[in-house]
């Protein structure tokens, strides 16, 4: 297990040097001079300069990159354009209300949907495969902004039960949450069912019915473990795209997450933070492909043994 | 409608602690079962009566679609699963506490309770019927728990017990690996510990020796007999083979199209068969040592007449193809940055030559490295050294120009029928590939060329426009043939072309072979590891172990006086369909194949082979710890 952990985090070495370049390229593989984007339109010739002279511009493509590596790891990622504060500053502020957001939207959705598509599997083609089927259908195709804006007004407007948006308390996190998960349930209880319903056809299984094996053993002992790998696959894709932050839900919820972070920072060109940005959702993916895998081997044997 | 048996191998139909009654353990009768296909439901088994005897062996056997396997998953109620359903009929089963029970009616929970301690099963498949996530001990112990209410650890030495009994060796390292750890035998034998770790009254084995090697299935039919006898179980085995059912039956149910054609004691139905069917099946088992005394091969008999020998190799010129010190081998990675952790010796210095018109069959067990020949020959796997030429001609270096003769001169068919053709594609197209691809004919004249071909393999030329799906596995196998033969190849490569058939369809299909190979002089590299189809269609024979060839030479030589002690284990395991010669009497040999993959450092011994006889040769070096 040591061996296997320690080969997939050397395995992570040259995605991390691939991502890190086009981050790096990012700003350089812009149309036009780079020193005169960061500088502003309305900057001199001095200024323009004074910025190119600054960010190490005139020197060598392969001394920027190596200053730019050695930066980024001490964490100096620069300045934010709009408001002069270190980028850092800016992410790490919005990047645990996302976190924490994500963690919440995965939590529930993950639990409900693969609840769901057990119950869909083991029932198949019966009223509660049929009902789960509409509801994730549903769940998918239901406009999450849309969805928002009922919740805020039924809940939040007319009931005043819940916040209508911002980050204040974990009541707060209850419609945004809820509003991001649906559709991420949606995917895990189909993705569930069609793992199930194919593991559940596999000789191992009648295998288990054949010594006798009650009926819930077989759901959750003999068939649910080894329908896992595709759903720990799709679970961990949505856990990316999530960290992300969502750009709908955080404006129609206030919420003040890296999504946000990323339209205001296109909308004044700040190039400083989207490059910081790239750097941070490639890195998760990353982390995040990891942890699938580690998961994959605690799972399946013949992953961690082999 | 039962015949009384009288058992060959002296055994009653009743062991100690149970009295010799009549009464049997299981009664089906008129068990009608069917699946739903679209809006409608088909009717697959039709009216079928069975008994079962305490501590008797009853095979029930029949080509695929019979209904065999249905009517077994009806009696344990995993029908149910599979989406079947018993529409008529009873099978009635005597209880451990002396009350009967109508296992076609009884609730599933009932049903739950009685498979394990009272019925238990072992499948066709030993590679996918464990679970791939759980230790081989757990999954043992697992039943241990549920029937027998014995706590973990004491499961666990159940376990470890049963892995014992059904001679595992070193049982207790074994509880804890896992199923990829292990060959298929040592699977199917964990298997049987499962199904026997209840002590069940009655063990149904469907085609439990179907996907082992043959020295595995004597070793596994050998073991399933020993247990019975130990545990005075019955037996329901359900077989297409009926070499292994002469080995194991006392008496025999022949089944076709889901209904009982004809029933009896083993050596009256091998000695008299009354129906056409039983006497078709029985006419169709390839019978090994048939030919001895023969030099010549010989087509299977069609219609009662046995054919005459054919003698289609020319002499003179050069082989058709020649392999001189073939090498293949695969790195095995491992460890924390990919280093190798050995090399699998798949083919090590293997050398042969095949004639124009020549058969060589190739034999030997799952792993042994002949299909790796074969896909060397032609480069679908990658030979680290050796030379290969093709009358005459050096094509060891793949240049353009080798690559195209190669291509064209050397064909090949795959075992399996249903893969190995285009869904999407209509069979006259896939037919139509290589004439275009090596551009030896063009507009019409393909067509008719297409259709020349399928009358060839005795399929008719409207089917060119039919798709595989619609057709049978033999059928499919004769086009695969057909497309074979579209390039006028000289030689094809047959790997295992017949292995997935029916016995019917594949004396028909080897039939089919020798046939083209009479009309077009095509030599055949037939790789098998079915000694008595071997028997029937090779000129000469070579003998592979552990990517070695341990013996080849005259096919009656090799087969009637083998001189390798591998070829003689070999041929001493295939099942013989004759009662009257059942080999239980032999002992137990649990010895397993040891492993083509050795460290970098541990080469295996290669030496040229000695000669025994006239074209005969024998590896007399040590390979496996056998001479």
């Amino acid at each position: 297990m040591i061996a296997f952990l320690a080969r997939r985090v050397l395995g992570i070495v040259p995605v991390l040097v691939c991502v890190s370049l086009f981050a790096f390229g990012f700003v350089r593989m812009l149309p036009g001079d780079p020193a005169r984007l960061l500088a502003g339109p309305d900057a001199t010739q001095a200024e323009v300069r004074a910025v190119r002279v600054s960010l190490g511009l005139d020197k060598p493509l392969w001394q920027q990159y190596a200053t730019y590596i050695r930066q980024t790891l001490a964490g100096e990622l620069g300045r934010s354009a709009r408001t002069g504060q270190p980028v850092a500053t800016v992410i790490g502020e919005r990047f645990m209300p996302t976190l924490w957001l994500t963690i919440a939207a995965m939590g529930w959705s993950t639990v409900i949907g693969v609840a769901l598509g057990v119950i869909a599997g083991v029932r198949r083609g019966r009223w509660q495969d049929q009902t789960s089927m509409v509801l994730t259908v549903s769940g998918i195709s239901f406009p999450a902004f849309w969805l928002g804006l009922l919740l805020i007004d039924l809940f939040a407007v007319r009931l005043h039960w819940l916040p209508t948006g911002g980050e204040h308390g974990w009541r707060s996190f209850i419609l945004p949450s809820f509003t991001l998960g649906v559709a991420v349930a949606a995917v895990m209880a189909r993705f569930t069912r069609s793992a199930f319903v194919e593991v559940a056809g596999e000789d191992y299984v009648r295998t288990a019915r054949m010594k006798g094996v009650p009926e819930r053993r077989v759901v959750w002992k003999h068939t649910f473990r080894n329908a896992l790998i595709p759903v720990i696959t799709m679970a961990g894709l949505q856990f990316g795209f999530l960290l992300g932050g969502s750009i709908v839900i955080e404006t129609v919820f206030a919420w003040p997450g890296l999504g946000r972070l990323l339209v205001d920072s296109v909308n004044y060109r700040d190039y400083p933070v989207i490059q910081a940005e790239i750097l941070l959702f490639s890195f998760e993916f990353v982390l995040i492909n990891l942890l699938v895998d580690v998961l994959y081997a605690v799972v399946n044997p013949e992953i961690r043994l082999q | 409608m039962s015949s009384p048996s009288s058992s060959p191998s002296g055994r009653t139909a009743s062991h100690p602690g149970e009295a010799p009654s009549a009464a049997p353990l299981l009664d089906v009768s008129g068990l009608t079962i069917s699946f739903p296909a679209g809006r409608e439901r088909v009717s697959v088994v039709q009216d079928v009566d069975l008994q079962v005897r305490p501590g008797e062996t009853v095979a029930v056997v029949g080509e695929s679609g019979s209904g065999k396997s249905v009517t077994a998953l009806a009696v344990t109620r995993l029908l149910d699963y599979a989406g079947g359903r018993i529409d008529a009929g009873r099978a009635v089963f005597q209880l451990r506490d002396a009350t009967s029970l109508d296992l076609a009616r009884a609730p599933q929970e009932r049903m739950r309770q009685l498979r394990g301690p009272e019925i238990a099963m072992v499948f066709q498949e030993p590679m996918t019927s464990l679970n791939p996530v759980l230790r081989i001990g757990d999954q043992i112990a697992e039943a241990v728990m549920l029937h027998q209410g014995l706590g973990g650890a004491a499961a666990r030495q159940e376990a470890r017990r049963m892995l014992e009994r059904v001679r595992i060796p070193e049982a207790a390292r074994q509880l804890d690996r896992y199923p990829f750890q292990l060959s298929g035998g040592m699977r199917q034998r964990v298997m049987i510990a499962i199904a026997l770790s209840c002590r069940p009254r009655l063990l149904i084995a469907d085609e439990p020796t179907t996907a082992l090697d043959v020295t595995v299935q004597a070793q596994v039919l050998r073991l399933m007999h020993a247990l019975q006898e130990e545990l005075g179980m019955s037996l329901l085995f359900i077989t297409h083979d009926m070499g292994v059912v002469a080995e194991i039956a006392d008496r025999v149910v022949v089944m076709r199209s889901g209904r009982v054609v004809e029933r009896g004691g083993v050596g009256e139905i091998f000695a008299r068969p009354r129906e056409d069917y039983t006497r078709r099946l029985l006419a169709a088992v390839p019978v090994l040592g048939s030919l001895a005394g023969q030099a010549l091969p010989r087509p299977f008999p069609e219609n009662g007449d046995e054919p005459p020998a054919q003698d289609t190799v020319e002499p003179a010129g050069p082989p058709v193809l020649e392999v001189e010190r073939l090498v293949t081998r695969f790195e095995v990675k491992r460890g924390l940055l990919g280093r190798s952790g050995g090399r699998i010796h798949a083919v090590e210095h293997v050398s042969f030559a095949v004639r124009p018109g020549e058969t060589l069959g190739l034999v030997g067990e799952s792993g042994c490295g002949k299909s790796t020949t074969g896909r060397s020959i032609l480069r679908l796997d990658r030979p680290e050294a050796g030379a290969i030429r093709l009358g005459g001609t050096d094509v060891s270096s793949l240049t353009p120009a080798t690559e195209k003769l190669l291509r064209r001169a050397v064909q090949y068919v795959f075992q399996d029928p249903f893969a190995s053709l285009d869904p999407r594609l209509t069979v006259g197209f896939s037919i139509a590939e290589p004439i275009r691809t090596h551009a030896l004919l063009a507009g019409r004249a393909v067509e008719a060329r297409v259709e020349e071909l399928l009358e060839q393999v005795g399929l008719g030329g409207s089917y060119s426009r039919r798709y595989p799906h619609e057709l049978s596995g033999g059928q499919r196998q004769r086009v695969c043939v057909a497309r074979a033969l579209a390039s006028e190849p000289r030689l094809i490569i047959a790997d295992e072309a017949v292995a997935a058939l029916d016995v019917s369809i594949r004396s028909q299909v080897v039939n089919l072979l020798m046939a083209l190979q009479r009309r077009l002089g095509v030599a055949y590299l037939f790789i098998s590891h079915d000694m008595a189809v071997v028997e029937r269609v090779a000129h000469r024979v070579a003998v592979m172990y552990l990517g070695q060839i341990v013996e080849i030479g005259p096919r009656d030589a090799v087969l009637g006086r083998p001189q390798h002690a591998y070829t003689q284990r070999l041929i001493a395991a295939v099942p013989i369909p004759d009662p009257a010669r059942r080999g239980h009497a032999r002992a137990l040999d649990d010895s397993e194949v040891p492993s083509p993959m050795r460290r970098h450092d541990d080469p295996p011994a290669v030496a040229p082979l000695v000669r025994v006889g006239p074209d005969h040769y024998v590896a007399r070096h040590k390979i496996g710890g056998l001479f």
